[in-house]
Order: C-alpha cells, then structure tokens, then sequence
C-alpha cells in the first residue's frame, strides 16, 4: 500500500520548505530547457525566463549567447565569452557571483588550455559554487541519443554533453512545437516531417525519464513510498521448466510499445543439474539481447515470496510468469501461479501458456 | 462534401501550465496570416495574461441558459456552425456541458464544429484520459471526474505538449496568477504538491510521445511498403476482457483498453449472464457493458450456467491471444487451468 503525504501543506509552506532546502544547499540549482531539434525556440524561452527573473529583482547574469539571436536580454548583464567568444569566462562569473547565470549551447568543447575541456564541465563548477545555471540544449548533442539521431538525421554532432550531466538537472523543461512550423518557417532546418516527428518522440521520452527520476528522488527524500511510478516496468520470471522464449519476447514487444523497463527475474533455490542452468542460462542470454537487464537471485524460501519483494521493491507494474505444470506431489499444496495472484497486488500479473507440446 | 476540420490538441498536466495561452497565442498567429478565426469557448479564469491573448479575435457568444434558477453559459455550436469560421478556438475539452445541451460533453461539440470542416484548436489534461483514471488516482488520490475516451484523444491531429516545471507552476500560483487567492490554498493543498505534479508531468510526456509515435505509424501504414523496410513481424494480438458486475471491472476496461491501444490489437468485451444473477449484478454487468461500448470496444453477451467454461469456450473459438480479468471473476484458479493456450492477465487493482 502507498502511504500517502500525511499533511498536504500550503502553498507558501510548500515554496518556503523548498527554498529554505535550496538556501541550505551551498549548491545553484541546473535548468535545462530541452529542444528535439534546431529553432525549436529553446533559446527564446531560456531567456525569457531570464527576463521574467530579473523583473522580479533576482540578479540574473548572461554568460554565453549565440551570435546575432533575437532574444529579449533587457536587466541582464553580459560576461563575454573569452578565447575568441569559444570559453565562457568562468572566473569572472565566479568574481561576479550572481544568482541567476543564462548559459547558451551547452555542449561546446573549450579551446585547448582551457580550465576544463568542456563547457558543461564550467557549468558543474558554477552550480557548485552556488550559482543557478540555466541553460539550453538540443538533443543531437546528448552523448547516448547520438547514434539514434545518427540513424534518423544521417549526421552527428562533433560535440556532445553526457547524458548524466542532463539527469542531473534539477529542472528539465521541453521546448515543444509541432514539426509543422519548422517544416515551411524558412529556418534552415533541412528535416522532414517524419524525422522531426521521430526526434520529438525521443526529446520527450528523455524529458519523462529524467522527471521520473527527479520524482523518485522527491519521493526518497520525503520518506514517501509509492508502490507504482507512472513508468510500466514489466517483470519476466524465468525457470528452466518455464517455456521462456514466448514470454520474453513478449515482454520486449510490451516494452518497447510502452517505453517500459524490462527485466527479466530468474529465483534459483539449491543448484540446478548443469542442463537446467544452461537452460536458464540460453534464456537469461535471449533476454539480455531483447533489452532485458537481467537479476538472478538465490532464495532458500519460498521463490514466490522473493518474486513478489523484489516486484514490489522495483514497482513492477506488469509481472510474467508461466503457467506451472502440476506434478504428481503439489495437489495438497496450493500452486504457487495461485499464491502469486493472491499475493500480487498493484501489479498485472499474466500467465503464460505452457509449450504446445506440454 | 467538405474535409473534416482538423482537431489540435494543448496537452497539459495542471491548471495554469499555460495551453490556453499557448493555444490563443497560435490562434493571434493564424489570424495574422489572414486565417479566419474564432473563438468558441474561453475560460477567462480572471487571468489577465491570457485574457490580453483573446484581444483583437472574435468571440462567438455563449449560450445561456436557465437550469433551477442558476444562469449557466456554454459554447453556443450553433451559433459558431452558422458563423463558419476555418479555425474555432474550444478551450476545456474534457468540460461536461450543463444538463439538458444538446450534448453532453464539449468534445462533442468540438466533432460537430469538424464535422462541418471546422478546424479546432482544444486544450485539456492529462489526467482527463479515461484509460488513465486509475493510474491518476492511484499516484495522486484525486479521482478525476470529467473524462474524455481515449479514442476521441487519439482522433487529435496534432498534440503539443504545453510544459513548464512543477516549481514555475507552484511559483505562479503562489503569485494568484493561476487561482483567485481563496482558491489558489484549497487548490494547493487538495492537488498541487510537487509529487502530484511531477508524476502527471511524467504522465503527459509519456502521453504526448505515444500520440506521436502512433500518428507517425498511421502514416506508415498509408504510405507505400517501400519506405517501411523492416516491417515488425509481431503477430496480431486478439484480447478479451471478461466483463462481471466486480466493481474493479471498470478498472479492468481502462486497462485493457489501454494495453489494446499500445499493442494496437484487437479488443472485445464479453459478459455472461446467468439465469441466477441478481438485479443488482445485472444492472452492474449492463454498467460495464455501456463503459465498454464507450470507450469503442465491442461487447458480446452470452447465456451460460458455467461462466469461466463459457468465456474459455468463447475464446477458444475467436482466437483470443490474451484474456484479462479481474482478480474476483467466478473460479479464477479454474480459469486458469481452462485456458492454458492463451495468455491470462489479471488487473491490478491498483490500490492506494
């Protein structure tokens, strides 16, 4: 059962709590606003939002802008760029110690003999030092979709920042237009509208990740346990007798239908003969290969019972099992698809036929 | 005979996220660029940011109405239809119309404007998806009320998904912008924590990318095999959902629906009357049927004294790939051993 909050606080509670919590942390906090493709208008939005902080007197300051972007900067102070406009000039920012730092491009390398060799290596120092960073960035340059945009665009960024450094965020926000207006705006963008409409999916999809983590962050450090994400997370219970290879790849089309997380579970109670545990073995490989992340978990209980914590523990949404054959001895004894089913609450539990020959 | 109208969709996952100022913003943008537009239906909601967005656009009055003595105003479809506008702004569209309109919700509306070759700009929440219901309810303990089929959703040419972090969304509450003060605190204390917020953003993210990840997949589907090199070669699925007069059985329609949807396989809905089914479990099964029949599943009744043998015997015949239940249908462990050929899922009841 998910305990719920026990007091649902007041708005002005709520922001204090959360700004008390920021003012304690010596740390800035890092907003990113997240475009799926050039000219989505991530720039404009980043420093609107710059625009709107300064009006409302925080002290907000421009460390990097695009060349010849017609973007509102009023009440905000520029530190140029240093090394030919390439390197944001982190001392002087560091000197000058604003609340508020709007950081444009993100993931661009710094000319050789720079404190750092990346930009979003200066970013961390400023966030450190207790500066917010606002920043902008587009999808083709976050290190692990490169291969994905590769495929889509047939081009690669020569720069990229890793995809850790977007996880970190404290605030991710998606810069969403339909592809239409990048389509006949005239803005260079030579994408057509499937491949922007493929790029879109992937910006959002990341965008959900990294706010799923930021909810299971929330959550763990308010002592709020919650059974179920808004993620699916499906769960294939692997045994040797088990006729697996259906169920996986089930499992693999499931998930990749609904973005879900899948793993595959094997409980292994004793040793099994070596023909079962090459058996197990063939699955586990077949699973790993299909996307799966694979767990094998030793028990000298009862394998449901561990089934079912490591599900609960994992916020298992969908769990897949097989469909037991019953053996001459189990008749007394309830079967364990049936204890499962019992037990298995908040989750869809789906059995699986044994093979056709069985 | 004129095209229908196309259906563009602001999707959001909180009052004050700002869809209905993005949606007018696009509709100042058609207008300069000489389209005819107008709007249909705007929920000031004392805001004056957005209200500023409705200037120089034409409004369609409402239509007002009398019901026990309360003055009531809705979007007058009639009135917009006669005027005939290209583009119609229909802002709130999971809205319940009053009782005794000509249609019960907003959305209907809004198909009639298109039906007329009107194109409409809508805007709505996530959290207003009926196949997400329970799922809402059980991350947020708000049980949404006002809901729209997800088919009517799915009809949407275009989605956009309005975002803004749940901290900006809290700031500007805080600020009145969103909520007249009074309101904003209840408000605040019934719905707008940053968990609740952060995981209906999640939700609507999720959401957006699988409306858009299906429309391009349609596209594919009309466009010559050429360009779809590697067609997926999953077998078609067949699902049934066993439909009884359990309570959790609308849970279970959602659900099924839902997986239906993201599998893009064929649903159908079966229920079994028994001569010794009391009024209640009759009324409760006709409950389930209609629900089903809403959300565009098709649904069969059949006469049997054994229910779980029927439904395995239905299914057998029909090529069912996968059968979802409730946890509480007849003889579940018989079931169980009954339909050993297929795939048997049993819903979550996705307690909080």
């Amino acid at each position: 059962m998910r305990q719920s909050e026990p007091v649902r606080p007041n708005p002005e509670d709520l922001l204090r709590k959360l700004e008390d919590q920021d003012a304690q942390s010596a740390r800035g906090r890092l907003k990113l606003f997240l475009g799926y493709a050039p000219r989505v208008g991530k720039s404009e939005r980043m420093f609107d939002e710059g625009c709107r902080r300064a009006s409302r007197g925080q002290d907000v300051v421009i460390g990097a802008i695009q060349k010849g972007e017609a973007v509102h900067t009023e009440n905000m102070e520029l530190i140029p760029c240093v090394s030919g406009g390439e390197a944001l000039n982190v001392p002087a920012i560091l000197q000058r110690a604003p609340q508020v730092c709007l950081i444009d491009e993100l993931a661009r390398d710094n000319p050789p003999g720079s404190s750092h060799q990346y930009r979003w290596q200066d970013v961390e120092q400023l966030v450190s030092a207790g500066i917010t960073v606002i920043g902008a960035l587009n999808l083709q340059y976050v290190a692990e979709e490169q291969d994905a945009v590769e495929r889509i665009t047939g081009r690669r960024a020569s720069c990229s920042v890793p995809a850790s450094f977007v996880h970190s965020a404290d605030e991710i926000v998606i810069v969403d237009v339909p592809p239409e207006g990048l389509l006949n705006g005239g803005s260079g963008v030579k994408l057509d509208a499937r491949q922007l409409s493929e790029l879109r999916e992937i910006a959002l999809l990341l965008a959900a990740q990294v706010v799923e983590e930021q909810l299971l962050r929330y959550l763990k450090a308010h002592g709020i346990r919650q059974s179920a994400g808004t993620q699916e997370r499906i769960l294939v219970c692997i045994t040797p007798r088990s006729n697996a290879r259906p169920m996986i790849e089930s499992g693999a089309r499931v998930a990749s239908r609904f973005h879900a997380h899948l793993t595959a579970l094997h409980v292994q109670q004793g040793d099994l003969t070596r023909e079962a545990q090459e058996t197990v073995d063939g699955y586990m490989d077949y699973a790993r290969k299909l996307g799966a992340e694979v767990q094998v978990m030793q028990t000298s209980c009862d394998p449901i019972d561990t089934i079912l914590s490591y599900a609960r523990e994992q916020r298992i949404t969908q769990l897949f099992i097989g469909h037991t054959q019953r053996n001459a001895w189990s008749f007394w004894k309830p079967n364990p698809v049936d204890r499962l089913i019992k037990a298995a609450e908040g989750m869809d539990v789906r059995i699986f036929p044994q093979a056709a020959s069985a | 005979m004129a095209h229908r109208g196309k259906l563009k969709l602001y999707l959001g996952y909180a009052a004050g996220v700002g869809k209905t100022f993005q949606m007018l913003t696009e509709a100042q943008q058609l207008k300069s660029a000489g389209e005819d537009v107008v709007i249909g239906y705007f929920e000031p909601h004392e805001r004056k940011d957005t209200i500023a967005k409705t200037e120089g656009l034409e409004t369609v009055p409402r239509a007002v109405s009398e019901y026990r003595g309360t003055r009531l105003e809705e979007m007058d479809t009639d009135a917009i239809l006669r005027r005939k506008p290209k583009v119609c702004v229909v802002d709130e569209f999971a809205h319940t119309n009053v009782p005794g309109s000509a249609r019960a919700k907003r959305w209907e509306d809004a198909s009639v404007l298109r039906d007329a070759g009107i194109d409409v700009l809508t805007s709505m929440n996530v959290q207003h998806i009926e196949s997400l219901n329970d799922q809402v309810w059980q991350v947020t303990g708000i049980r949404v009320r006002e809901t729209v089929p997800d088919w009517v959703v799915q009809e949407a040419d275009e989605v956009v998904m309005v975002d803004v972090t749940p901290r900006a969304l809290l700031h500007r509450l805080e600020r009145g912008v969103v909520y007249e003060p009074g309101k904003a605190q209840k408000a605040l204390e019934n719905f707008f924590t940053e968990s609740n917020l952060t995981a209906l953003r999640e939700l609507a993210l999720r959401q957006t990318a699988h409306q858009i990840e299906d429309r391009r997949e349609e596209e594919l589907v009309r466009a010559p095999a050429a360009v779809f090199p590697e067609p997926i070669a999953w077998s078609a699925e067949r699902i049934l959902l066993w439909l009884t007069a359990d309570p959790a059985t609308a849970i279970l329609i959602r659900r099924g629906r839902r997986v239906a949807d993201y599998l893009q396989s064929d649903c159908v809905a079966v229920a079994v009357s028994r001569d010794g089914d009391s009024a209640d479990e009759r009324a409760a099964i006709e409950r389930h049927l209609n629900f089903a029949r809403n959300m565009r599943i098709p649904t069969v009744t059949i006469q049997a004294r054994d229910p779980s043998k029927a439904v395995a015997e239905y299914a057998r015949q029909e090529k069912i790939t996968q059968l979802f239940v409730t946890r509480h249908v007849p003889n579940l462990n018989e079931l169980v051993r009954l339909v050993r050929n297929m795939q048997l899922t049993i819903v979550a009841e996705r307690a909080r």
